[in-house]
């Protein structure tokens, strides 16, 4: 709430024209048939911006990039073009201590607590690992630090010398936390962070995740296909669809309105929790296009009940509509009615 | 919502399933009793462990041999609990179908999918070869797979997420059910899908008459979907009731808890409403009421003393001794935020 007041905001990333592409491998039938190599475009021109201290929310069906924006966030991705700029700095290809240093302030923390955990390190071990390779503590101040950042996360006394396998899926994803927070960064990158966890321990952990954010100043940003969480969490959120950005706005204002009809028709199928107000159709027919052949002009054409002539030819750029930035060319007569 | 075919087709007595040895077996459906009328939606609520995905498969004896199953299975008036594994699966895949969570794991990835779905109306009905060829491309049409005739041919990996649930629910009405057990048929899939397939649901229920057993962990998908819930917390049945009564009128603080979890009509960025704990181990399960750990409002004969299912109103009812105290303190925590 504070960082509203601390305007102008600078961001603390910028992400310019980011694509990414990954090819995949050429069969030998492609081959002997000359067939070019198939590309999967993952990320076809994202801009965002990511103001410090705040919550940007992320959404989107599977398969339209957020992961993928993710982790070339966190530098888990090497992107096929475009920028990625930390405070005024670019972080694409960065090498050696700078990218080690990029590391440390931005972590990332993933969906599934079970693989990403090594099952055969004592929490401690896994925390002292990461204190130490990069250097954060020396000697017995790191162990002083394990038992600050498990008090930080609330894991029970004890917990330190325990296996991942003695823990519940919530405590699990705690002692994730704490191994992102042990590097002291400024940025989380929450990969559905509390997907995999039962609707009565996710809200322990998202208090938890508030309650850090708004103690450290953190800068997060909340990956989810949870709408009705990402809309509690979030200052702002961006709606991604085939790896583009679609609609970027403040959270109120897009949940209350949305101007882009995928994102209308995004928020319509999120089944609401008042049974009197069913529907008997689907809020939007068909699928994701497959992000090896993506339709020219507006990528939603396919799907949308508004797309006309124009929507089929010309890709239709990011632009402000109402209080935030949409991708559509009759964002204003849709959102009117 | 559905017509008067108000009569029932499967009743629960007393469902009891464990495993492990006999001396200290682990109980995973303790005393479980409800009934599912002809073309009625009953949903199914719990978090991981509850025994919800464990009750489906007792209905189908698929829990044997490693499980016992105790209690009566009444399916239009026989025990299916009683019946041995060759009488049981003439019932299964023919008058009861299930489908699963992961489609992806239940398909044979070797067979054609036209196949797959002619190999079940071979087994249970006395159609030729032409006619189970055109039986076959009219259910992948009535699930709405587009073009069905030229899939019939394709393999499981050639279809998206969403369409091989479409598949498995073609294969499972193959044989007309009059019972399909849905287990978390949505939980892997986008919510836009999500919304296709459980509209796809509703209308295949109400159309043919079919009772459907919806086992979930989203109210959202209860709310949206069901006639009736049944809210399972330990193994054990704690709350039953139409979907209106249970979302609008929880009584049990398990329900009440789990509902108060799901951020709605709440300030953004304020904490979350959250259950303490986590799921108890079926180990350890007191001799009483299964949430009396967890429960803000426990009192004393709570741990000890199991609570019956009670009516709170028509067709409503609740497992608890203390339902004056849970609703006071609900209450209380909505008038305080």
């Amino acid at each position: 709430m504070n960082m509203l007041t601390m305007e102008p905001a600078k961001p603390l990333l910028s992400i310019r024209d980011l694509t990414m592409r990954f090819e995949k491998p050429r069969s030998l039938s492609d081959a002997i048939a000359r067939r070019p190599r198939q590309v999967v475009s993952a990320l076809n021109g994202v801009d965002l911006d990511v103001m410090a201290a705040e919550t940007l929310g992320i959404v989107g069906e599977s398969g339209c990039g957020k992961s993928t924006l993710a982790r070339c966030i966190a530098g888990l991705h090497q992107p096929s073009g475009g920028d990625i700029l930390f405070e005024g700095e670019s972080v694409v290809g960065l090498k050696g201590p700078k990218r080690r240093a990029y590391n440390k302030r931005v972590q990332m923390m993933f969906q599934d607590p079970y693989t990403s955990l090594n099952p055969r390190m004592t929490v401690r071990d896994t925390l002292r690992e990461a204190i130490s390779v990069h250097r954060m503590r020396e000697g017995a101040a790191i162990e002083r630090r394990i038992d600050e950042l498990l008090d930080l996360v609330r894991l029970p006394e004890g917990a330190a010398d325990k296996y991942p396998h003695e823990f519940s899926g919530g405590q699990r994803q705690r002692i994730g936390i704490a191994r992102a927070l042990s590097l002291e960064p400024i940025c989380l990158v929450a990969d559905e962070l509390v997907s995999a966890l039962d609707v009565s321990v996710q809200a322990q952990v998202v208090n938890l995740l508030l309650e850090l954010q708004d103690n450290l100043g953190l800068t997060v940003l909340f990956v989810a296909h949870d709408l009705r969480l990402v809309r509690h969490v979030s200052h702002r959120v961006a709606v991604i669809y085939l790896g583009a950005i679609v609609e970027v706005g403040p959270s109120e204002a897009l949940f209350s309105r949305p101007r882009h009809p995928y994102s209308q028709a995004l928020l319509a199928a999120a089944p609401s929790l008042d049974p009197a107000d069913r529907k008997r159709a689907p809020a939007l027919s068909g699928e994701l296009p497959s992000p090896l052949d993506i339709p020219p002009g507006c990528p939603f054409h396919v799907r949308c009940p508004h797309a006309a002539e124009r929507c089929r030819i010309e890709k239709p750029a990011l632009r402000p509509v109402g209080a935030g930035m949409a991708a559509c060319h009759f964002a204003e007569t849709i959102s009117a009615v | 919502m559905s017509e008067p075919r108000q009569h029932t087709v499967l009743e629960l007595r007393y469902l009891r399933t464990e495993f492990g040895s006999r001396e200290r077996p682990l109980i995973a459906v303790d005393d479980v009793s409800f009934s599912v009328k002809a073309g009625e939606i009953l949903g199914l609520v719990g978090e991981s462990g509850s025994g919800k995905s464990i009750t489906l498969r007792s209905i189908l004896g698929i829990v044997r041999p490693r499980g016992r199953v105790g209690g009566e299975i009444l399916w239009k008036g026989r025990d299916l609990a009683a019946l041995d594994e060759a009488a049981l699966r003439k019932v299964r895949g023919r008058e009861i179908a299930m489908i699963f969570q992961e489609p992806m794991s239940s398909l044979n990835p070797l067979l054609t999918v036209g196949l797959q779905i002619s190999e079940n109306l071979a087994t249970h009905t006395d159609l030729d070869a032409r006619a189970r060829k055109t039986k076959a491309v009219e259910l992948l049409e009535m699930v709405g797979i587009p073009a069905a005739r030229n899939r019939l041919g394709d393999y499981p990996h050639e279809f998206s997420g969403g369409m091989r649930q479409r598949v498995m629910i073609a294969i499972a009405l193959a044989s007309n059910p009059q019972l399909l057990l849905a287990d978390e048929p949505t939980t892997a899939l986008d919510v836009t899908i999500q919304d296709q397939i459980l509209r796809l649901i509703q209308s295949l229920s109400r159309d043919l008459g079919m009772a459907v057993i919806l086992v979930t962990h989203d109210m959202g998908v209860v709310a949206q979907t069901c006639d009736r819930v049944a809210v399972m917390y330990g193994g054990r049945l704690c709350e039953l009731g139409t979907t209106t009564q249970v979302i609008g009128d929880a009584r049990h603080p398990y329900a009440l808890g789990l509902l108060r979890s799901i951020p709605r009509d709440v300030a953004p960025r304020t904490p979350l409403y959250s259950i303490p704990g986590a799921p108890p181990s079926l180990s350890a399960l007191p001799p009483g009421c299964a949430f009396t750990a967890r429960c803000p409002v426990a009192g004393l004969e709570c741990g000890d003393v199991r609570p019956p299912l009670a009516a709170v109103g028509q067709h409503h009812q609740v497992a608890c001794h203390r339902r004056a105290e849970a609703l006071a303190h609900f209450r209380q925590h909505e008038a305080a935020s």
